[in-house]
C-alpha cells in the first residue's frame, strides 16, 4: 500500500511538470477564441445550451463558409463550473494560445479579466452581462457589451410595463417589485429601477434572494403581502426555478412576472411544469428556430454530424444567446479584417473591429438573422450599442415574442453609466481617452 | 546513506532546539528556499505563476492560519472564508484610503482587523466545541460576507459592488494591480508565506503553541495543569484570523486582483479545511503540501488527457476529474489518515536508515 | 435612537398584530421549511448516530437519489419500478462505502472521517453527473404544487404533502431505533462500538443498514426538493440550510432534527419577514446560523443531544 501511494505521488509530479514544457501555441493561420463554457456544475443548465450555441455557429462558419473570409476560426472549450478561480485558471493556459477575444460567461470572471484586457491585448466581450460601467468605451477600450446592459434592460422593462398598463404615466402608484439575486450582479438593476420609480411614480420594492436561493418562501410570503402589480426577477440558477414556482404556487398572474434575461431559458420553467405558463422573459434576440440561421446550422452542422448538442434543444433562448454571440463575435472579426485584411490577426485589430462594428439589417438578412436580433452599432464612445429588448412568454411548451423592440430610455441610463464609469475607471487608474482620436 | 546524521553531536541547547537539527535538512531547505525563489521567477511561465504557484502560496498561508487553529488548538472552524473576506476588504479600504503607506504593511493590518474579528467570534468556543463549534462558526462565515455584500461602503460604493486591487508597490517595484508582473506577485507571497511560516513554527513549538495543544488535547486536563483556556483559546482564534486576513489581502491583492463577496464564500472555508485536513492536522510542513495538493491535482487531473493527447469533452473531463480527485482523497486517507505531512515523515524515518533497514 | 428601538422591538409585533392570518401563514410556511430542512438534517443524524461521521457527502447523497430516480423515470421505467431500482441503488452504495471508506478506516478521528466523506462528495457528483447529466429534470410526483385557502390562509399543497412525509419518517424511525431489533443494535453502537462489538453485534453489518438508511432518507428528502426546484445539482447544496437545525436538534437526536428543523424554519421566516426589511432583506441564511448559535450557548449539545461528560 505504501509503495504504491510513493509511486503515484512521484508519477504524478512528473507528469505536473508536463506543461511546462506543453504550452506552446500551434494556431498557424486561424483565429483563436478560447471558450470558458460551464457544462458542469450547479449552474450547467444555462451554461450547456451557451456553450453549444458557440460552438455550433463556429462551426458552421467553418464548413458552411471555411472560416471567416477564408480564414478559419479555431477554439477551445475549457471547463468552469462557473467558478472564478477555475475561469482564471482557463484564461491563463489558454492565452497561451495568442486569443484575441474571449468570452468570460460570468460576472466574476469578467471581472477578472477586464484589468488584464489591456494588459494582455485580448478583448473582453461580456455581452448582456458583466460590468454595465464598462459600456462607455472612453474608459475601458477593451471591454464590449453590447448589443445592451441590465441597465437598459431595465428601463426597457418598465418602458414595456408602462406600455402594458396604458402609457408610462399609468405607472404612478403601480407597485412593482423588484426580486434579485443578492449579488453585485442581482443588484445591477436596482439603481436604475430607484431612479425610475422616482421619475414615474410607481412604488418599487426590492426583494433580495440570499445566494442559492432554493428556499424563497420568505420573499414570496412578503409578495403575497404586498401583491404588487408587477414582479421583476433577476435571478440565477436554482433560484429561477423556485422563485416561478413559488409565484405560481402563490397564484400570481404569471403574465405580469417577467425575468430579466438570465432568468428565462427552457430550463427555469420546466420544472414549474403548468404553473409557469404565461411567464415572461427579456431578452435581445428571438427564441426558436425559424431563422435561416438553424436551418443552415442544421444543414452544415448536424446533418454532418458535427453538432454540439441535441438537435432538439436548438432555440432554447440560452442556445440562441451563444449563437448571437458567435456572431456578433465573427462579424467583429470580419468587420477588423476589412480594414487589416484576411489573416490571422492580432488582438489590437480586431478590438478595432469591435469598436466600429456596424451590423445593419441588411447584413443580419446575409447571415440569416433577420427577425432574429436587431441591428447594432457599436463605437468608441458607446460599447453598448443601446439595443434594445425583447418581451418573450412561455406557453407551457416554448417561448413566444409576445412584443415589439423596446426601445431602453437612452436618457436615463446614459449619465448614470458615465458617472459609473468614472468611478470603476478611477479603481484601475485608467484615463479617458478622447474618442475624436480614434480612427 | 547521504541522509543520516551520524557524527552530528548537539553541544549547545541552541543547536538541539534548532528548527532543523539534522545538517542535511537545514542544507535542503536552504537550497529548496533558494530555488523557490530562483527557479519560478526565472523559468516558470504566467500561467504557472498565475494560476498555479501564487493561489498555493496564498492558500497555504491561509491553511497555515486554520492549522493554528484547528489542527494546533483543537478549535474546528468553518469560517476561514469569511475571516479572509475580512482582511480582503480591510486591505482595500485601508490602501484607498491611505494610498501612501506601504502595501506590505497594510496587509498587516488587515489582518490585524481579520483578528478583531475573529476574537470576537471564537467567544463562543469556550462553551461549543468539535462540530457544534464549525457549525457555529458557519454562522460568522455567512454574516461576514452577507455585510460585505450588503455595506456598498465597503466596497467604497463602486456600482459594481467588487473591490479592485489598486496600482501599489513595494520598493519601486510594482506588486499590486495589473500591470505587476507575476513574478512580483509571486515574490512578495513567497516571501509573506516563508515568514509567516517560520514564525509559525516558532510559535507553536513554544509555551503558546504547547499550551494550545494541551487545550487540544483534553482541556479539562489543560484547564488543571494551569493553562486558561478563554485566553489560550482566543489567541488561538485571534492568530488564526490574522494569518487568514493576510492571506486574504493578498488573495485580492496578488491572486484575484478584483473580487466580489463570493470569492469568499463558504466554498473557500470549506477548501481551505480540506487542505489542513489533507495536509495533516498539527503541521506546518502539512500546510503547504495540503494546499499543493487542493491547488495542483485538479489543474493536474484537467491538463493531464491534453499531456498524452486524449481530447475528451469538458464536461466528462470534469466529471472523471471530480470522481479521480475524490477517490484520491480516500486513497491517501486511507493510506495514511495523519496526512501528507506524516507521510513525508515516515519517508524521512526510513531514508535515515536506507539502504540497510536493519 | 428610540427609532431605531422602535422599529426593532415595536412595530414588527405590531405588524404581525395587525394582520393575524399573515402571521399565520409566515408560521405555516416556516414550518414547512422547516420540515424540509428537517428531512434533510435526518440523514446526517442517523449516520452520525451510528457510526459517529459526520456525513459531509449527505447533499451529493441527496442529489444522487433524485438524479437516479428521475433519469430512470425518464428512460422508461414506471415509477413504482424506478422507485424500487433507486432503493436498490443507494442499498448498493451503502454496501460499497461501508466496504471502502468505512472498513479501512475503523477507529479513525471523527475529522479524518469526515475528510473522507468529503472524497466521497467529490466521487458521488462527479458520478452522478456523469450518469445523468447535468440539466434541469423536471420531478412530477403527482402531488399538484397549488395552494388552498383555509380560512383565508394560504397553503400550499406540496409543502403539506413534504411535512406528512416527515413526520411518517421520523415516527417510522423512532420505532425503528426504539422497538426493533436491529434499532438496538444501531443504538449499542452509537454509545460505544467496542463495547458493541464485544457483545457479538456485527460493527459491519450495523453500518451498512444505517448507511442504507440514511440513503432511503436521502430519496425521500430528494424527491420533496427536486418537486420544488426540479432535480438538478444544486440540490447538494440544501446540506447547508440543514446544518443549523442539526446543531440545534443536537446531532445525535432524530426528534431533535424535527424540533430544530421547527424552531429554524419559523424563526429564520419570522426574522426575515419582519425583521429582514429594516436591514435590507436576505439575512435569512446567517439568521438561522446565530439563532442556532444563541440556543448552543445555553446547550452546548443541542437542544436534544447527548449530555457531553467531560472527563480528565
Amino acid at each position: 500500500m505504501k509503495r504504491n501511494a510513493w509511486i503515484a505521488v512521484v508519477v504524478a509530479l512528473a507528469l505536473a511538470v508536463g506543461p511546462l514544457a506543453g504550452a506552446v501555441s500551434a494556431q498557424g493561420g486561424s483565429i483563436f477564441i478560447p471558450l470558458l463554457v460551464y457544462r458542469t456544475g450547479p449552474y450547467a443548465p444555462s451554461g450547456i445550451p451557451i456553450a453549444n450555441g458557440f460552438v455550433d455557429y463556429f462551426n458552421l462558419i467553418n464548413e458552411r463558409d471555411g472560416g471567416i473570409n477564408g480564414v478559419k476560426i479555431a477554439w477551445e472549450e475549457c471547463e468552469t463550473q462557473y467558478d472564478t478561480k477555475q475561469g482564471v485558471e482557463c484564461y491563463e493556459r489558454l492565452k497561451a494560445k495568442n486569443p484575441v477575444l474571449v468570452n468570460p460567461y460570468s460576472t466574476g470572471i469578467t471581472y477578472q479579466l477586464i484589468p488584464k484586457a489591456p494588459v494582455d491585448k485580448v478583448v473582453v466581450f461580456s455581452m448582456g452581462y458583466g460590468m454595465t460601467a464598462a459600456a462607455d468605451g472612453r474608459w475601458f477600450p477593451w471591454v464590449f457589451g453590447f448589443p445592451t446592459t441590465y441597465w437598459s434592460q431595465a428601463s426597457a422593462v418598465i418602458r414595456y410595463i408602462g406600455a402594458q398598463e396604458g402609457g408610462l404615466d399609468k405607472l404612478k402608484g403601480k407597485k412593482i417589485a423588484h426580486i434579485f439575486h443578492n449579488s453585485p450582479y442581482g443588484k445591477e438593476a436596482n439603481p436604475t429601477l430607484e431612479e425610475l420609480a422616482r421619475k414615474y411614480g410607481f412604488e418599487l420594492t426590492l426583494l433580495a434572494v440570499d445566494h442559492p436561493g432554493q428556499e424563497q418562501k420568505s420573499t414570496w410570503l412578503q409578495v403575497r403581502r404586498l401583491n404588487p402589480d408587477w414582479i421583476f426577477m433577476s435571478g440565477w440558477g436554482v433560484m429561477n426555478q423556485v422563485g416561478v414556482k413559488e409565484a405560481a404556487a402563490i397564484g400570481f398572474k404569471m403574465d405580469r412576472f417577467i425575468g430579466n434575461w438570465w432568468s428565462a431559458n427552457d430550463s427555469d420553467v420546466v420544472p414549474a411544469g403548468d404553473g409557469a405558463k404565461g411567464y415572461k422573459g427579456a431578452t435581445f434576440h428571438a427564441p426558436g428556430t425559424n431563422f435561416k440561421v438553424h436551418a443552415d446550422i442544421v444543414k452544415h452542422v448536424y446533418d454532418k454530424g458535427k453538432g454540439a448538442g441535441k438537435k432538439e434543444a436548438m432555440g432554447e433562448p440560452l442556445y440562441n444567446r451563444g449563437v448571437v454571440n458567435a456572431a456578433f463575435a465573427a462579424e467583429a472579426i470580419r468587420t477588423a479584417m476589412g480594414k487589416f485584411g484576411n489573416k490571422a490577426l492580432s488582438g489590437e485589430e480586431v478590438r478595432w473591429g469591435f469598436e466600429n462594428l456596424n451590423l445593419t439589417e441588411q447584413r443580419l438578412d446575409q447571415m440569416g438573422m433577420k427577425g432574429f436580433t436587431h441591428a447594432v452599432k457599436v463605437s468608441c464612445e458607446d460599447h453598448e450599442g443601446n439595443g434594445p429588448v425583447l418581451i418573450q412568454q412561455w406557453d407551457g411548451k416554448k417561448w413566444n415574442l409576445v412584443s415589439d423592440w423596446v426601445a431602453p430610455m437612452r436618457d436615463v441610463v446614459r449619465p448614470k453609466l458615465e458617472e459609473a464609469a468614472i468611478v470603476e475607471a478611477k479603481k484601475l487608474n485608467y484615463t479617458m481617452r478622447d474618442c475624436s482620436k480614434e480612427k | 546513506m547521504i541522509y543520516r546524521e551520524a557524527g552530528q553531536f548537539k553541544t549547545t541547547y541552541a543547536s538541539d532546539q534548532a528548527i532543523f537539527p539534522v545538517v542535511q535538512d537545514r542544507w535542503v531547505v536552504a537550497a529548496l528556499l533558494a530555488a523557490a525563489a530562483v527557479v519560478p521567477t526565472a523559468l516558470a511561465s504566467d500561467y504557472w505563476l498565475q494560476a498555479i504557484l501564487i493561489p498555493f502560496l496564498i492558500y497555504a498561508l491561509a491553511a497555515l492560519g486554520l492549522n493554528i487553529l484547528t489542527g494546533y488548538a483543537g478549535q474546528l472552524s468553518l469560517g476561514t472564508g469569511g475571516f479572509m473576506a475580512v482582511g480582503g476588504y480591510a486591505a482595500f479600504k485601508l490602501t484607498t484610503a491611505f494610498p501612501g503607506v506601504n502595501i506590505l504593511v497594510v496587509f498587516l493590518v488587515a489582518g490585524l482587523f481579520a483578528a478583531a474579528v475573529g476574537l470576537a467570534f471564537g467567544i463562543p468556543s469556550l462553551r461549543i466545541k468539535g462540530f457544534y463549534l464549525a457549525v457555529a462558526t458557519l454562522a460568522a462565515q455567512f454574516f461576514l460576507i452577507w455585510l460585505f455584500n450588503k455595506v456598498a461602503w465597503f466596497a467604497n460604493y463602486a456600482p459594481s459592488g467588487t473591490i479592485t486591487a489598486p496600482p501599489r508597490t513595494v520598493f519601486g517595484i510594482m506588486v499590486t494591480g495589473p500591470q505587476a508582473s507575476a513574478e512580483a506577485r509571486y515574490l512578495v507571497a513567497l516571501g509573506v508565506a516563508m515568514l509567516f511560516a517560520l514564525l509559525a513554527k516558532n510559535l507553536v513549538r513554544g509555551r503558546v503553541g504547547r499550551s494550545w495543544m494541551a487545550i487540544r488535547d483534553r482541556d479539562i486536563a489543560a484547564e488543571i495543569i494551569g493553562v486558561r483556556p478563554l485566553r489560550t483559546k482566543l489567541l488561538a482564534f485571534g492568530i488564526s484570523s490574522f494569518y487568514c486576513g493576510v492571506a486574504g489581502a493578498e488573495y485580492v491583492f496578488l491572486y484575484l486582483g478584483s473580487a466580489e463577496t463570493l470569492a469568499f464564500d463558504i466554498n473557500l472555508s470549506f477548501l481551505v479545511l480540506f487542505m489542513v485536513i489533507i495536509g495533516g492536522l498539527g503541521s506546518i510542513l502539512g500546510s503547504f503540501l495540503g494546499a499543493a495538493f487542493i491547488v495542483m491535482v485538479p489543474i493536474f487531473l484537467t491538463n493531464a488527457p491534453h499531456i498524452v493527447g486524449l481530447s475528451l469533452p469538458v464536461a466528462l473531463l470534469k466529471q472523471i476529474e471530480l470522481m479521480i480527485f475524490g477517490g484520491l482523497i480516500l486513497f491517501f486517507l486511507i493510506v495514511e489518515p495523519h496526512g501528507l505531512a506524516r507521510l513525508w515523515q515516515i519517508t524521512k524515518e526510513k531514508l535515515r536508515l536506507w539502504p540497510f533497514p536493519h | 435612537m428610540l427609532s431605531v428601538l422602535h422599529a426593532v422591538f415595536v412595530a414588527p409585533f405590531a405588524d404581525m398584530a395587525a394582520s393575524p392570518t399573515f402571521l399565520a401563514e409566515v408560521l405555516i410556511g416556516g414550518i414547512a421549511a422547516g420540515l424540509m430542512y428537517s428531512l434533510v438534517a435526518l440523514g446526517f443524524v442517523l449516520i452520525f448516530k451510528a457510526s459517529g461521521v459526520f456525513n459531509f457527502a449527505q447533499g451529493v447523497m441527496v442529489l444522487f437519489a433524485a438524479l437516479t430516480l428521475v433519469g430512470l423515470i425518464e428512460r422508461g421505467l414506471p415509477v413504482v419500478v424506478a422507485l424500487l431500482a433507486t432503493v436498490a441503488v443507494m442499498v448498493a452504495l451503502a454496501f460499497g462505502i461501508e466496504r471502502v471508506v468505512l472498513r479501512p478506516l475503523v477507529n479513525q478521528a471523527p475529522i479524518i472521517l469526515f475528510m473522507a466523506t468529503i472524497g466521497l462528495n467529490f466521487f458521488l457528483e462527479g458520478l452522478g453527473e456523469m450518469i445523468w447529466g447535468a440539466n434541469v429534470k423536471k420531478l412530477d410526483i403527482g402531488i399538484p404544487d397549488e395552494s388552498v385557502q383555509v380560512a383565508g390562509i394560504l397553503i400550499n399543497k406540496l409543502e403539506m404533502s413534504a411535512a406528512a412525509t416527515a413526520a411518517v419518517l421520523v415516527a417510522v424511525l423512532a420505532v425503528f431505533f426504539q422497538r426493533t431489533r436491529i434499532g438496538r443494535a444501531l443504538r449499542a453502537v452509537a454509545d460505544d462500538h467496542e463495547a458493541a462489538l464485544s457483545i457479538g453485534i456485527p460493527l459491519k453489518t450495523i453500518w451498512v443498514v444505517v448507511w442504507a438508511v440514511a440513503g432511503l432518507v436521502a430519496i425521500a428528502t430528494g424527491v420533496m426538493w427536486g418537486a420544488k426546484s426540479g432535480v438538478q445539482f444544486s440540490l447538494s447544496l440544501i446540506a447547508l440550510k440543514a446544518l443549523p437545525v442539526l446543531i440545534l436538534g443536537g446531532f445525535t437526536s432524530v426528534p431533535g432534527a424535527i424540533v430544530g428543523g421547527l424552531i429554524i424554519g419559523t424563526g429564520e421566516k419570522l426574522g426575515e419577514v419582519y425583521w429582514g426589511p429594516l436591514v435590507g432583506g436576505a439575512i435569512e441564511n446567517w439568521f438561522a446560523y446565530v439563532l442556532a448559535l444563541v440556543f448552543l450557548v445555553f446547550r452546548p449539545q443541542g437542544l436534544f443531544g447527548e449530555r457531553i461528560i467531560e472527563r480528565v
